[in-house]
């Protein structure tokens, strides 16, 4: 294993216009780790999240995966924009799972999970559709490879789409709020893959509402407010010992 | 489904349906139009229906419904070409790039297709000889002290710009602006987290647009470039202007008026067309069942055993 952390953020900030929605974020998420993000909405958990891979550009601060900085290049002391090309080579290595999935819906579950290996890799098709199929019996759909997206239940085209991203054998997952288009009857399919993904020792970013899964699944826990870090720390201490009012404050609505 | 304890099954409703008059006045009123329709066609000499079944199959009108016809595919497929280019271009994140498409749609849009069409016939007036090679040639050797033109090899405009080929560009660069605005449409009807999902898993723009939004576009693309398809049929007719007259309407008035029988003939042109279009018509129900992939309601669920092999579409 490499020293350095998997993900660095160092005073990370972002505007939309005129409105300041990341004021300098500070982060470190060591391989291996589960780091969940809580909190209110618009507190900027997504927009960092977007921001890890890329899809934001940060206006300030700055932002390594492991090792690298994302999407611009130091040298002689300057910061250089990334080509395209570039960025999308180092978007390969990190996997994102959205809230209301966005699988491709003109292809079958197997073509989603295929088309990015196939197409962007250039891996050979009868190896990605081996690993294609793993994953989708990982994920429990062995059997709905055949289906469209617009055949499956939310559950199943969220657990589709987390075997997409996982194709790409990415060294970084991050999810965008996964379970919350869901109806609550399907979120424990989701939970229990990312808990089986977690146990596997992949390195996860995790936007969520589910204060089960970051208690029981999270190794670390980091509640955000109007764009910063309001409290960092082991699951278990911030849900039931929060030092924050506001953080007091958003636990009590949401437990 | 549980059946409720105890209780059977209630009988199906045996009601009185309601009575719809307006629809028997509708029927009759339609009954009678259409019998005095059919009356007028029958009865009324100046139709001469032997007479243009007899000269609607003759050798020119065939020949001209086969240039209608190819002009129509080829100025189609090259407007469909130019139009997925300025629409892509009119969506890049470049300005000149964007500006530029717009441009092209601006001015092609503007100009009547007629007066394209007689504007292209007289482009040799412009240019009395096409070529090719550097830009601003003769200017640029000279500024070195050199004599020459630049030009790698040149074509006698009249030649390449005969009839044929100035109508079919005129109908192409038309066609290409208006299919631009269609496909820009249909882009523009995905859903950005299509692009965004495509792009996390690291696709460049390129493959984006070729594999994940062009594809989901067409089911919004197809039907209104069906009715271009249509629109073109018809604009072929136009070609007269450049002048070609190896054309379909052209023809049919030609027989018209040699022989002053002018109305047959237009009712022979009207047949002509309806029946193409009624053939495009067909092509564009199976396109559009193409593109309906994974739509609800339309896909069926292919077999795993069928995709298994084959990794499925991705070519």
């Amino acid at each position: 294993m490499s020293d350095h952390p998997m993900v660095k953020a160092e005073q990370v900030c972002k505007s939309f216009g005129h409105v300041e929605v990341l004021k300098g974020i500070d982060l470190e998420i060591a391989p291996r780790e589960v780091l969940c993000i809580i909190g209110p909405s618009g507190s900027g958990k997504s927009t960092f999240l977007r921001c890890i891979n890329h899809l934001e550009d940060v206006d300030a601060g700055k932002l390594w995966v492991d090792g690298e900085l994302v999407g611009y290049r130091e040298r002689g002391g300057k910061l250089h924009e990334m080509k395209e090309r570039d960025v999308a080579a180092q978007r390969r290595e990190i996997g994102m799972v959205f809230q209301r999935f966005n699988l491709f819906p003109h292809m079958t579950a197997l073509e989603n999970v295929m088309v990015a290996p196939v197409k962007v890799k250039g891996e050979k098709k009868s190896v990605v559709h081996e690993r294609a199929m793993d994953l989708l019996k990982q994920v429990g759909l062995g059997d709905r490879g055949g289906a469209y997206p617009s055949m499956l239940s939310g559950g199943q085209q969220q657990r589709v789409a987390i075997a997409r991203a996982l194709a790409m054998q990415p060294k970084l997952m991050l999810f965008d709020e996964p379970t919350s288009a869901l109806d609550p009857e399907l979120v424990g399919d989701v939970l229990e893959v990312m808990r089986q993904l977690a146990e596997s020792g992949m390195t996860m970013v995790v936007v969520t509402h589910e204060m089960g899964f970051a208690r029981e699944v999270g190794d670390s826990l980091v509640f955000m407010d109007g764009g910063v870090v309001v409290e960092a720390g082991p699951p278990r201490e911030v849900i039931t010992n929060p030092q924050h009012k506001r953080t007091q404050a958003f636990l009590s609505k949401v437990l | 489904m549980t059946e409720p304890t105890g209780q059977a099954r209630p009988e199906p409703i045996k009601a009185v349906p309601v009575r719809h008059p307006g629809r028997w006045v509708g029927i009759v009123v339609v009954a009678i139009l259409t019998a005095m329709f059919l009356h007028m066609l029958l009865t009324n000499d100046a139709f001469q229906w032997q007479f243009m079944f007899d000269n609607m199959f003759s050798e020119p009108v065939l020949k001209g419904a086969w240039t209608t016809l190819w002009v129509t595919v080829v100025a189609m497929i090259l407007g469909v070409v130019i139009g997925v280019i300025i629409a892509v271009m009119r969506l890049s994140p470049n300005p000149v790039i964007s500006s530029a498409a717009f441009a092209y749609t601006w001015f092609f849009r503007a100009v009547p297709r007629v007066v394209l069409l007689v504007l292209f016939g007289n482009l040799g007036i412009l240019y009395a000889e096409v070529g090719f090679g550097l830009p601003f040639g003769e200017q640029l050797l000279g500024l070195f002290g050199l004599e020459g033109s630049g030009q790698i090899f040149g074509v006698d405009a009249n030649k390449i710009l005969s009839g044929l080929v100035a109508g079919l560009l005129g109908l192409s660069l038309s066609e290409g602006a208006y299919m631009g605005e269609i496909v820009r449409a249909g882009i523009q009807s995905i859903d950005p987290g299509q692009a965004e999902a495509a792009q996390a898993l690291g696709m460049g723009r390129g493959l984006t647009m070729q594999r994940i939004v062009l594809p989901q576009a067409m089911r919004v693309i197809v039907p209104p470039t069906g009715n271009e398809t249509i629109a073109m049929l018809k604009d072929t007719a136009l070609l007269a202007f450049v002048p070609v007259t190896n054309e379909l309407f052209f023809q049919l008035q030609a027989i018209g008026s040699r022989t002053f029988q002018v109305f047959p003939m237009l009712v022979a042109a009207c047949l002509w067309y309806l029946s193409m279009t009624s053939v495009l018509m067909v092509g564009q129900y199976f396109l559009e069942k193409r593109f309906a992939r994974g739509v609800q309601g339309r896909a069926k669920e292919k077999l795993l055993k069928a995709t298994v092999p084959t990794g499925a579409g991705i070519e």
